[in-house]
């Protein structure tokens, strides 16, 4: 029901209102069209719920808002010296608008303490997600973070790529990511919204594609000197294509192994190339993990 | 080399023309004052007079001026990025990154902990005694040591322009960036102990105004008679009291780590920086309304004085500021819903985040009631107080989105989240400092300032704000996260451009203060505050000479209606004078200034790992507690005849503005 009133409510031409209102004018800087923002126009359907949900609670709040200016220039322009206004310089108390006061936020906060309560749970970026409610499973890829760049594995395929994150569109992309450096966020944003990357610790990420494409992705958390080379694309592609392009790597000649890590995981300041590995050591996520384990496991597994 | 522990000569700036000219400009800051004053011969009064005075309402001039102080240095900063911004697409820009990042992190630290705490102090410091009827605060001594911690931590983030560097990990200095391993230099050091030595300072001040509040108000002034500005920096000193501690120990933890190798912090050895994030926020969110009660209790006093009204709903008032003050300290996950928490934690925190804005929204619509059936004259501080409520809306709309976790997946960490908290640390915080500064300099300096150029300063900062910060929410909807050097995205020009034009009105807005202030001095003979009351005033501290006399009142007032001197002044109760008896203050002493500059050096010492100078130091500080703590108190005593004299001039004035009656005994 709920969802239904949301979908009503964040209806094409309703959108294109709220995108007026909240503009104010401001779409004055022509040729900057927000057409090319990713959270407005989403990709995929994590993106587009985040999208109603923050449409429907401005649109809710406006209904404050607008008062509130509407009162303050009301009152400004009666009231001022010399206006209209009737001044009673006692009246500082009224239960009846003591009541309006409290109570006019109040339920604004619990209609959009409901939503959070509904949306944080659906939203929830370690929920598996499942395309069109068939069974497809998802497409496992772990992520790691390094000075400046990201490492993609496919475990299911024993590939890597280093800043290009490629998946079969037909497939939700379940993603583990993980640091080996400072934190970071990982976040593809017309897809959904990001998680931190942390060393020693992995966070998941489910997202989902609605059509073929290329999209940014970046880390958006501050990690020094490279953080503004920290991005990558991200494709979603057709099953055909994405067969092609798993020819291409599996062609490539480089494999990634425990010494070839090493090498990788130096700091770059340009932008690092895209990169593909044609194979790589099943348990290197793991290995990462491991070195920022408790000081016990860490010590055995000293190797790497 | 060991004498100086790290400290060498590649601590000088010459590695770039930035850094070079970073420092040139801090030395001649320093340097210009110093020469004038040596030139005018007025060391002797300003030490005498100013720098070991224990007077609330100098203390707090003193902080004042360093507020401004900071606020010109941390808004060089942030023009310096705007600018940054404005052109590094697909290029370096003018700023290499090292640089960039410096200046981020000196923005915040600075504006938080050198502008914002010492402008809200300052004027605390100034009214506050004033408002509740007290000849000074409850601990006059503490407070100059406040002060003067103070300015040794604003000394040695100015010190890190000079020698060294300063950090580069962000004004919140997350881990395990912030550590040793990645952040090698003397950088996260110096904002260490410039956090640590400042936020001592903090909390004594929070401690003072605590006391204060609950133990010297004037006879009949109950808790629910206090004006709502003594309300608000009681909960706000609360909040000190019980915050600060936290950031003490998380930035002290952090040293320990890069300092003895420990690993609280750290990615290796069961280090984690989970819990640094945890604990600074801890701090960090009730530190929010630290910045902001205060002004919420200056727009209170603003909005009933030029409407001539009591405030409408004093008790929801009270009781909005007492509820966010309590709920400040449930929210703080809501700075990092994703580090990946259960949507359990995720929703109970953003729940708990929105339901401060049912108070906050209580306060806006009082305010709006208070100018409901007044009589409204459009002061610079009342234009200030409407600009915060219709700007302030928008950023507390934008707060509820992003504490709406699955929202902010998307907003975090981009630059709609800056815009976000500017919306609220500008126009909710820095708006009501300065119709604080124009609505209350009068009672400070005997003098009201030129009305003309505070309608200057409201119209650029308000413009300017919209037009830098505006373009912000929109380019974080594009996807541009915060503090990028650079970037290969287009599209995000145009808004970044904009940004930069409205900090040039903000620059506009920063020089009128100043032009404000020198054009007021230059005229102060026509704009004479002789009555101590110029805006036909509702509390306490328009009740006593513009400037108050040392002792505040000759006689201490009744508080015991709400807006106790209106009411006299209705009943005809006001200026009637009893005879004065003596009264004791304390004396001045340089004790505060002793122990400021130690705990400055101690901070220098422990930035360098200069170990014998930091024992020194430490001794130092121990030795001057100890002597000041044994030694008896020294006190000045006001004798009548005195306090007569210097009450002449003041009644003199009532009594030609026709204020004190032929029968009203002076």
């Amino acid at each position: 029901m709920a969802r239904l009133f949301i979908r009503s409510l964040t209806s094409a031409p309703l959108l294109h209102l709220y995108g007026l209102m909240m503009l104010c004018g401001l779409v004055v800087l022509s040729g900057c069209s927000l057409q090319s923002s990713p959270l407005l126009y989403p990709k995929g359907p994590v993106a587009s719920t985040e999208r109603e949900l923050m449409l429907f609670a401005i649109a809710i709040m406006l209904t404050v808002l607008i008062p509130v200016w509407g009162l303050t220039l009301w009152c400004c322009r009666r009231y001022r010296k010399g206006g209209k206004g009737e001044y009673r310089p006692d009246w500082c108390s009224s239960t009846l608008v003591e009541c309006g006061v409290w109570g006019g936020p109040l339920i604004i906060i619990l209609l959009i303490g409901y939503l959070v309560v509904v949306y944080t749970f659906r939203l929830d970026p370690y929920k598996p997600l499942t395309v069109h409610s068939t069974d497809t499973t998802p497409f496992p890829v772990q992520a790691v973070a390094l000075d400046w760049k990201w490492l993609f594995i496919y475990p299911e395929l024993g590939i890597a790529t280093v800043n290009e994150l490629v998946f079969p569109q037909s497939r939700p992309l379940a993603l583990e990511i993980t640091s080996d450096t400072v934190m970071t966020s990982f976040m593809i944003p017309a897809l959904g919204g990001q998680i931190y990357a942390m060393a020693g610790m992995t966070t998941h990420l489910n997202l989902i594609a609605d059509q073929p494409g290329t999209f940014t992705g970046r880390n958006t958390q501050f990690s020094g000197t490279g953080f503004p080379q920290m991005y990558f694309s991200a494709k979603a592609l057709p099953d055909k294509a994405f067969e092609d392009w798993l020819g291409t790597v599996r062609n490539a000649s480089s494999m990634l192994n425990s010494a070839h890590y090493h090498q990788l995981a130096r700091p770059n300041k340009s932008y690092a190339p895209v990169e593909y590995f044609s194979s790589v050591d099943t348990d290197l996520f793991n290995h990462i993990l491991a070195r920022y384990s408790a000081p016990s496991t860490a010590l055995a597994n000293g190797a790497l | 080399m060991t004498l100086l522990g790290r400290l060498s000569l590649e601590a000088l700036p010459f590695y770039s023309w930035v850094a070079m000219g970073g420092a040139v400009v801090t030395l001649l800051a320093v340097l210009l004052p110093v020469l004038f004053l040596s030139y005018k011969r007025l060391w002797p009064w300003l030490w005498r007079e100013w720098l070991t005075s224990v007077d609330h309402k100098k203390i707090g001039v003193m902080y004042i001026v360093l507020a401004l102080a900071m606020l010109v240095r941390g808004f060089i900063d942030a023009i310096m990025m705007r600018a940054q911004q404005a052109i590094a697409l697909n290029n370096e820009g003018y700023l290499p990154p090292e640089h960039f990042e410096q200046i981020f992190t000196s923005h915040g630290t600075i504006m938080i902990f050198f502008m914002a705490m010492p402008f809200l102090t300052g004027l605390i410091n100034i009214i506050v005694p004033l408002q509740i009827g007290a000849r000074d605060v409850a601990f006059p001594f503490l407070n100059s040591v406040s002060l003067w911690l103070t300015a040794a931590g604003a000394g040695l983030v100015a010190t890190s322009l000079v020698i060294g560097r300063f950090s580069t990990a962000g004004w919140t200095g997350y881990p395990p960036y912030s550590g040793i391993q990645y952040s090698p230099g003397v950088g996260v050091d110096y904002w260490i102990w410039a956090l640590m030595v400042s936020g001592v300072g903090s909390t004594l001040t929070g401690i003072n105004f605590i006391v204060t509040i609950l133990r010297c108000r004037a006879p009949g002034m109950t808790l629910m008679k206090m004006p709502l500005f003594v309300w608000t920096t009681l909960c706000t000193s609360l909040l000190i009291a019980f915050a600060f501690p936290a950031l003490t120990v998380v930035a002290a933890m952090l040293g320990l780590d890069r300092t003895l190798g420990m690993h609280f912090f750290t990615n290796e050895l069961g280090g984690n920086m989970m819990n640094f994030a945890n604990l600074l926020w801890i701090w960090g969110h009730p530190e929010v309304y630290i910045l902001i009660l205060p002004a919420f209790g200056i727009y209170s006093e603003v909005t009933a004085t030029f409407a001539r009204k009591p405030l409408f709903g004093y008790r929801s008032l009270v009781y909005a500021t007492a509820v966010i003050a309590l709920l400040s300290f449930t929210v703080w996950l809501h700075h990092f819903f994703t580090m990946g928490s259960s949507a359990s934690v995720n929703a109970v925190f953003g729940i708990a985040t929105m339901v401060i804005a049912v108070p906050t929204g209580v306060k806006i619509f009082d305010w709006l009631f208070t100018l409901f059936r007044g009589q409204i004259t459009f002061h610079p501080a009342l234009l200030f107080t409407i600009g915060f409520i219709v700007t302030f809306v928008i950023g507390g709309m934008t707060g509820v989105l992003l504490a709406i976790p699955p929202v902010d997946y998307q907003m975090h960490n981009t630059t709609f989240l800056v815009a976000h908290f500017h919306n609220m640390l500008i126009p909710g915080a820095l708006f009501g400092y300065l119709a604080g500064m124009q609505y209350w300099f009068p009672k400070a300096f005997g003098f009201t300032l030129n009305q003309r150029w505070g309608k200057w300063i409201f119209w650029l900062w308000t413009i300017g704000f919209y037009l830098a910060f505006m373009p912000l929410y929109l380019v974080g909807l594009l996807g541009m996260p915060r503090r990028l050097e650079q970037y290969t995205t287009p599209e995000w020009q145009p808004y970044l451009i904009v940004a930069f034009i409205g900090a040039c009105f903000v620059l506009a807005g920063l020089c009128a203060i100043f032009i404000q202030l020198w054009v007021s001095v230059r005229e102060r003979e026509q704009n004479r505050d002789t009555t101590g009351d110029p805006w036909d005033g509702r509390t306490l501290e328009w009740y006593t000479s513009s400037p108050p006399a040392p002792y505040n009142f000759a006689s201490i007032p009744k508080g015991d209606e709400r807006d106790a001197f209106w009411q006299m002044k209705q009943t005809r109760m006001a200026y009637r004078f009893t005879q004065p008896s003596s009264i004791i203050l304390p004396a001045n002493t340089g004790m505060g200034v002793l122990l400021g500059v130690s705990g400055g050096i101690l901070g220098f010492a422990m930035v360098w790992h200069i170990w014998w100078l930091a024992l020194l130091a430490l001794i130092s500080i121990i030795a001057l507690v100890v002597v000041r703590s044994s030694r008896e108190e020294r006190v000045s005593i006001y004798q009548p005849e005195l306090i007569q004299s210097l009450e002449k001039p003041w009644q003199t004035s009532l009594a030609q503005a026709g204020l004190i009656g032929d029968g009203d005994p002076i």
